[in-house]
């Protein structure tokens, strides 16, 4: 009887607990927006939290930054894992104090940095993204003339897989990116079937997977990335973009005809956390790298097999002359 | 999960059984055929009408569409979410309190170090479950902090503890009302019911709405899943209680309070503890998924690793996962067996009563002291041992040695491809086909001929409400993935239930490994497969294959061992061959966990499908995938509820009378 007793009583000590938390906090207003992790440092210590996205050059960014803070500048690091959407409403709320990588959201910037002004746009981080169609340098090789949409349909035949029934595969990654792959397929008429492999992870496997076995593939992808390293591609021409082509795009998705725009990659900041950041803000604020900096550092993790902050030490080791202008001058 | 929350169906003795067997069969024949002709009669009048009216495709008129509207909430809840007085003043505080509980157990953990918390938890387990137990307590903790992988194991164990709690308590209030008024039991029923087939991914994005990425939301979204079987069970075992007893204690004048603690809750003890262990599996088996909204931990880690591709550090993450489900199962199954069984505590008097938790406690005490003399607080690093390299060099292995090209029987990527061209896609093309009155005539006769005329309503309600959102194509081809490893899923998992069942020795070396399948994220198998099966539907389909085959192989293993053991040796004694035996005799009176089987094997597929999102399953699951990516409601919540009425349909069309009849009496 005794272990039941005893079982009973933890119980009713641990439920104790949870409504003494609860009504201790009870009293007058809790703003869940203003909440800090449970698993974050003890208070006082000074402590930064990056999102870090799911691709790998984002990581990069990341572990360099961490690095950086931890060993010059005596913070701590906290690294939090969201999708690119979740991750702005994630900095609003300031559960994150900064992206270092973003793609372009028109929308959330509109909602967050124009009107609610919760995050402050914080420049380039001097990288330059673009996304467009690849296809294997061994199989472009062989047949030059697949580098133009225009000629894409004479070897839709030899893309068949079983999913995309009889029409050419093109593989699409993971539902968080921008695409608008589907819209031009259809528009500029191709015999191919848009296939969502779903998750980035899931895709650069497919991709290493017909590389091994030197197959054609089709694939939606984007610069700067390390899997080219592994795998030389190529990219089909697209239509060209222009202004005009995204205007319509912006009004009717469906209607998009041209190639995807080169976006220079952004950084941005939860507000309160760019003015009271002290100099862990300030230097977040200077970060600023080159492509193939970037890449150095993803090769390292994704190829190489090092974890990320060995990776970031390596490079940091080898360009103390980049990284040495980001740090806040005292 | 380990084990099933539905009640064991009755069993029936074949002697009982046999004299009746013909008239009965024959009348159920004939109701069954009677319900058949009045829906045959139904279909003839309603289907000119309706093919007349609306063409075989879902009607776009009988379509609702509610993106509209749920995009406006969405933006009204992130307006607001620091301002309405909803948020601040109730749900900010229960983010406050989930935050506020789940710092004390992380720093109390923390503070007891590693050599306290191991310690602590290998006496606990050896107090309540024996020395075996504890040993295999020792060794998984051991085994974290091997790999490296300390600190994330007490970030999920701080949360996994408060999430236990908060769902114990949810779930005992629940079923102590739901077992104490039978008005109240009726109203929560169909909910529980709902909750035992809802994928815990349908409603990760409502939640994260409200609460944001992070702790509260990760926490909140596992107690939603872990405590229904906790209601549930405190339910049958409240209304479960010996009427006899209950009738005794009241003539000698107890309060109803009184009947309450000392009659009714004691004789459900059982029920409780399993309860409490099925919220533990519950609980532990979202960990991963719970990580996607920012849970931390070794979710987090494991959900990391996979988008590097790396198999090797998942796995690393993974297999502590894998080790606190087992240490928690085996711990609270062993006390809930003890309890059943009667016995009190074991061993010579000095090692009963507080004494034992007190000397556990002071022995806690001083293996967290010396480890603080030690130095290290957290599991020291040079400790540490990488597996992820040889994983990932094993998987290359692998994959370069099977994916295509094997000699005769061909690579697994020639299945995959042999399987998505004459399985799946004639399936898909099928159902995508046939025309919509069809599909709900057909789920109407299955539903009927199973259940009775309220069952039948439900699946066709189920399957029209996913016309009616405008998912009706997504849903056939997900449905199609579904059956399509539904069936792949039963034919290995009762051929290995079968061979299980005849050789003990078979069930003992298959129990650790059904255990690791059960509890091993899905998450780490997931680029494997891609690897071997490539993007698609195949891969999703293996995946839902691996995780629902152990509760399938377990239920039949089960079902067939408690054949009564008189009908096997009578049979045996007319001189029947083994095969005779097993299809004339072992496999009809196994009949009810057959059936539970099928039903358990349709949940747990259709939960995976979902995560097949994440490797090229298209369908509602990419949808779903999809709302959670880009926070968009309208998609995510609108494929969730669809897979919920898939799921309810099919629930409906597989659950055998005789367990809704159990739930019912008892």
């Amino acid at each position: 009887m005794s272990r039941k007793r005893t079982m009973t009583i933890g119980t009713a000590a641990l439920a104790g607990t949870a409504v003494l938390a609860l009504s201790l906090s009870a009293c007058g207003k809790a703003d869940m927006t203003k909440q800090t992790s449970p698993f974050a440092a003890a208070k006082g210590s000074k402590s930064v939290t990056l999102s870090v996205q799911t691709w790998v050059g984002a990581q990069s960014n990341v572990a360099v930054a961490k690095y950086l803070l931890e060993h010059e500048l005596g913070y701590h690091v906290d690294t939090v894992q969201v999708d690119e959407i979740p991750a702005w409403d994630a900095l609003s709320q300031g559960r994150v104090d900064a992206i270092l990588e973003d793609w372009g959201h028109p929308d959330q910037e509109k909602r967050y940095v124009k009107d609610k002004k919760t995050i402050t746009a914080g420049g380039g981080n001097g990288v330059t993204g673009h996304i467009g169609w690849f296809v294997p340098k061994y199989w472009a090789d062989k047949h030059p003339e697949v580098a133009d949409w225009k000629n894409l349909n004479k070897f839709a035949k030899q893309l068949r897989t079983s999913e995309s029934g009889n029409k050419g595969q093109l593989m699409d990654g993971s539902p968080s990116y921008v695409t608008n792959d589907k819209a031009l397929v259809k528009n500029l008429k191709l015999n191919y079937e848009v296939v969502f492999a779903g998750s980035e992870a899931a895709q650069i496997t497919q991709i290493q997977q017909f590389a091994k076995e030197k197959k054609p593939f089709l694939t939606y992808w984007y610069e700067p990335q390390w899997l080219f390293n592994q795998v030389p591609m190529k990219e089909v021409k697209l239509p060209k973009y222009t202004d005009a082509c995204a205007a319509k795009g912006a009004k009717d998705p469906k209607s998009i005809d041209c190639a995807y725009p080169t976006t220079p990659l952004q950084k941005f900041f939860n507000t309160e956390f760019a003015k009271k950041g002290g100099s862990a803000a300030a230097f977040l604020k200077n970060f600023k790298w080159t492509k193939d900096d970037q890449n150095e550092v993803s090769e390292g993790i994704a190829s190489k097999g090092l974890t990320a902050d060995e990776a970031a030490k390596q490079w940091v080791d080898k360009h103390p002359d980049v990284w040495k202008k980001w740090l806040p001058k005292k | 999960m380990s084990t099933v929350s539905a009640p064991p169906a009755a069993r029936r003795g074949l002697g009982a059984d046999a004299p009746k067997a013909g008239p009965v069969q024959a009348l159920l024949q004939r109701r069954g055929l009677a319900k058949l002709l009045l829906l045959a009669v139904a279909a003839a009048v309603l289907v000119p009408l309706l093919a007349a009216k609306y063409g075989a495709a879902w009607p776009h008129s009988l379509t609702v569409d509610v993106s509209g509207p749920l995009g406006k909430t969405s933006d009204w809840i992130i307006d607001n979410r620091d301002s309405h007085w909803l948020f601040v003043y109730f749900l900010g505080h229960l983010s406050n309190a989930v935050v506020i509980s789940v710092r004390a157990v992380y720093l109390l953990l923390l503070a007891l170090g590693w050599t306290g918390v191991t310690a602590g938890v290998t006496l606990l387990a050896w107090r309540v479950a024996g020395p075996r137990i504890a040993a295999t307590a020792l060794i998984s903790f051991l085994v974290s902090g091997l790999l490296g992988m300390w600190v994330p194991t007490m970030q999920t164990l701080a949360l996994m503890i408060v999430a236990v709690v908060f769902s114990v308590v949810v779930g005992a209030l629940l079923g102590l009302a739901g077992g104490l008024s039978e008005r109240l039991f009726r109203i929560l029923r169909p909910v529980l019911d709902t909750m035992q087939v809802l994928p815990a991914f349908a409603y990760l994005l409502p939640v994260v709405l409200v609460f944001g990425i992070g702790v509260p939301a990760a926490l909140l979204a596992t107690v939603i899943y872990a405590a229904p079987p906790m209601a549930r069970l405190t339910a049958l075992g409240l209304r479960g209680a010996d009427p006899g007893v209950l009738e005794a204690v009241s003539s000698l004048g107890a309060t109803g309070r009184q009947r309450l603690l000392t009659a009714r809750l004691p004789l459900a003890r059982k029920e409780l503890l399993l309860g409490v262990n099925q919220t533990i599996m519950m609980a532990l088996s979202m960990v991963v998924i719970a990580s996607m909204i920012g849970a931390a931990g070794l979710g987090d880690r494991v959900y990391q690793a996979l988008a590097s591709v790396d198999v090797g550090a998942a796995l690393a993450a993974a297999v502590p996962i894998v080790l606190l489900a087992i240490v928690m199962d085996r711990t609270t199954a062993a006390a809930g067996e003890r309890l059943g069984a009667g016995t009190s505590a074991t061993g010579p008097e000095w090692l009963r009563g507080w004494r034992v938790w007190a000397g556990a406690a002071v022995l806690t005490a001083l293996f967290a002291g010396l480890g603080r003399l030690t130095g290290s607080l957290v599991w020291p690093d040079a400790w540490a041992v990488d597996i992820a390299h040889p994983v990932n060099h094993f998987k290359e292995w692998m994959v370069d040695h099977l994916y295509s090209g094997v000699p005769v029987i061909g690579g697994t990527a020639d299945w995959a491809a042999h399987f998505t061209n004459w399985v799946l896609n004639p399936m898909r093309d099928g159902l995508t086909a046939l025309p919509w009155y069809g599909t709900l005539l057909i789920v109407a006769a299955l539903a009927w001929l199973i259940g009775t005329w309220r069952t039948a309503l439900t699946a066709v309600l189920a399957m029209a409400a996913i016309g009616v959102l405008g998912v009706w194509k997504p849903s056939m081809n997900t449905l199609s993935q579904v059956l399509a490893a539904l069936v792949v899923t039963l034919v290995l998992g009762f051929a290995i239930g079968i061979l299980a069942a005849g050789s003990k020795r078979l069930e003992a070396i298959l129990r650790p490994v059904l255990d690791v399948m059960q509890t091993m994220p899905q998450f780490v198998y997931l680029i494997p497969v891609v690897a071997l099966f490539a993007v698609g539907r195949a891969p999703a389909v293996a995946a839902a294959v691996v995780y629902a085959l152990p509760a399938v192989i377990r239920i039949t293993t089960q079902g067939l061992r408690q054949v009564d053991p008189a009908a096997v040796e009578s049979a045996r004694s007319l001189g029947a061959t083994r095969w005779q035996m097993l299809r004339q005799v072992q496999l009809p009176l196994a009949r009810p966990a057959l059936l539970l089987a099928v039903n358990q094997g349709v949940v747990l597929v259709l939960a995976v499908v979902i995560i097949g999102g994440l490797v090229g399953g298209g369908a509602l699951g990419y949808d779903v995938v999809t709302g959670l990516a880009t926070g968009d409601l309208g998609l995510g919540l609108v494929a969730g509820v669809a897979i919920v009425c898939l799921g309810l349909m099919l629930d409906r069309v597989t659950q055998p009378t005789e367990r809704r009849m159990t739930g019912k009496g008892a």
